[in-house]
């Protein structure tokens, strides 16, 4: 098996699979299958989701519609978050 | 009990402790501003601990000294330094619309809000598909450094290297210093992509450097076992007949960089893609200066290079920020002593394909995003 996202276990026919169902962005297929949502939040696999969304569909690289980037860029414990800082 | 979320102020706070962040808190508090500097690491220096070689280029930036010096003296001059505030263990993780940028450490969510920011986060490994791309024995060229440069620990007995970057033949050697086999070196382009005189050092060692081929696939039941490479047709399709089985329990991949950007992203600088800066990069100025006027950008942040022009485009993007806020001094004349470094440093045929990145990020060809 060709593994693209390590964090999640997502392999290449599954990609392929969803380009083929017409799911052609990288938010698309990452709301399908999990790709992109591990603890590295896409890093290693965002630009192989995009090469194979290119090679399938004719874009160029520059041409694929890249996912939105928010806050934060790694997954953090929501009691972190809730119990901020306190005083400084 | 009410809880106080309180943000932190400071004039320039510099995210990443490599190269570019060490000389951009330099310069910035060199100039006179208060720094905070940031990495998730618990140490500064980033990549360069892990290099154990001598490195090239001008005097000023370390030339003829090995890498993980370099980081020592930059990282005790930073970290013992009164107006800089050094947070290790301390990971970035989100920009927000007010400017606050929050990070985390030791599990304590902390928000900082700087005058001016410089993002000097480096990059990361790219990787590639091919079937049994998961099997133990497959590292990225950084993790096998950080194993046998910063821990000490062989990866295995035998190495197919794929990549002939500079970092691939860097590592290849290292790998045969360590007493390591390298099968071979394999490259997808037709031609070496990184310095002769590192390439020459692996051929004296009778190991065998690919062009134009890749991995086909990789073989074995707990472990790798196996690497099958093959040769690559004009449109990077493998040609079947053509299948090289090397015997290895250990696959490297150095094939290549990604800017980490996701903070500008999140920040709405203007991105373009450019395939010569390694992918997505925030256009930015001559100063290092993004399109959103309080962020600054340095290293391989700003497209992937060498640890030389991170120092310098980080001292570049620690001075302009700086100044920027009034404060420098004779920062004028030091931006354009570093502009003309980081010119010379680029000038040569190995400068060829940033100088190239530039020109399109600069130019009218880029398609913003």
């Amino acid at each position: 098996m060709t593994i693209i996202c390590r964090c999640e276990d997502v392999s290449l026919e599954e990609i392929r699979r969803l380009i083929s169902e017409g799911y052609t962005s990288i938010d698309e297929i990452k709301r399908l299958c999990r790709a992109g949502m591990g603890p590295c939040q896409g890093r290693t696999c965002r630009h192989l989701i995009a090469q194979e969304i290119a090679r399938m569909t004719g874009k160029t690289l520059a041409e694929v519609e890249l996912p939105t980037f928010r806050p934060p860029t790694r997954p953090v414990k929501l009691g972190v978050v809730a119990g901020g800082e306190g005083d400084a | 009990m009410e809880r106080v979320i309180s943000v932190r102020h400071t004039d320039v706070l510099v995210i990443g402790g490599g190269p570019a962040g060490l000389n951009a808190a330099m310069a910035a508090v060199d100039c006179g501003a208060e720094v905070t500097l940031v990495d998730s690491a618990d140490r500064l220096g980033g990549q360069l601990v892990k290099q154990t070689h001598k490195f090239f280029g001008s005097k000023r930036e370390h030339a003829g000294t090995r890498g993980i010096e370099i980081a020592a003296t930059l990282a005790e001059k930073v970290g013992s330094h009164p107006r800089i505030r050094t947070m290790l263990r301390s990971e970035a993780l989100g920009y927000y619309p007010d400017g606050v940028v929050a990070l985390e450490q030791d599990e304590k969510w902390i928000k900082i809000k700087p005058k001016r920011l410089v993002v000097a986060t480096g990059a990361s490994e790219k990787f590639l598909a091919f079937p049994n791309n998961d099997l133990p024995g497959i590292y990225g060229a950084g993790a096998v450094q950080t194993l046998m440069n910063v821990y000490g620990v062989v990866p295995g007995k035998r190495v197919v290297m794929v990549g002939a970057g500079n970092i691939g033949l860097i590592v290849s050697y290292q790998l045969r210093q360590a007493g390591v086999e390298v099968a071979a070196v394999v490259e997808a382009m037709p031609q070496i992509g990184g310095y002769a005189v590192h390439a020459s050092k692996i051929r004296r060692l009778g190991i065998p450097i690919l062009v134009s081929h890749s991995v086909k696939e990789a073989i074995g039941r707990e472990q790798l076992e196996k690497v099958v490479v093959w040769k690559l047709d004009q449109n990077w399709q493998g040609i079947p007949g053509t299948e090289i089985e090397f015997e290895a329990d250990v696959l490297c991949l150095a094939v290549g960089l990604s800017p980490t950007v996701d903070l500008l992203w999140q920040a709405g600088c203007r991105m373009a893609y450019v395939p010569e800066l390694g992918g997505h990069v925030p256009w930015y100025d001559e100063n290092q200066r993004t399109s959103v006027e309080t962020i600054y950008v340095a290293g391989d942040a700003a497209g992937v290079e060498e640890a030389s022009s991170a120092m310098l485009t980080g001292r570049i993007a620690g001075l302009s920020a700086a100044m920027s806020l009034g404060l420098g001094g004779d920062g004028a004349a030091q931006l354009e002593v570093a502009r003309k470094e980081l010119a010379a440093l680029r000038a040569g045929p190995a400068g060829e394909k940033i100088r190239a990145g530039l020109a399109k990020l600069r130019g009218s060809g880029v398609v913003a995003c």
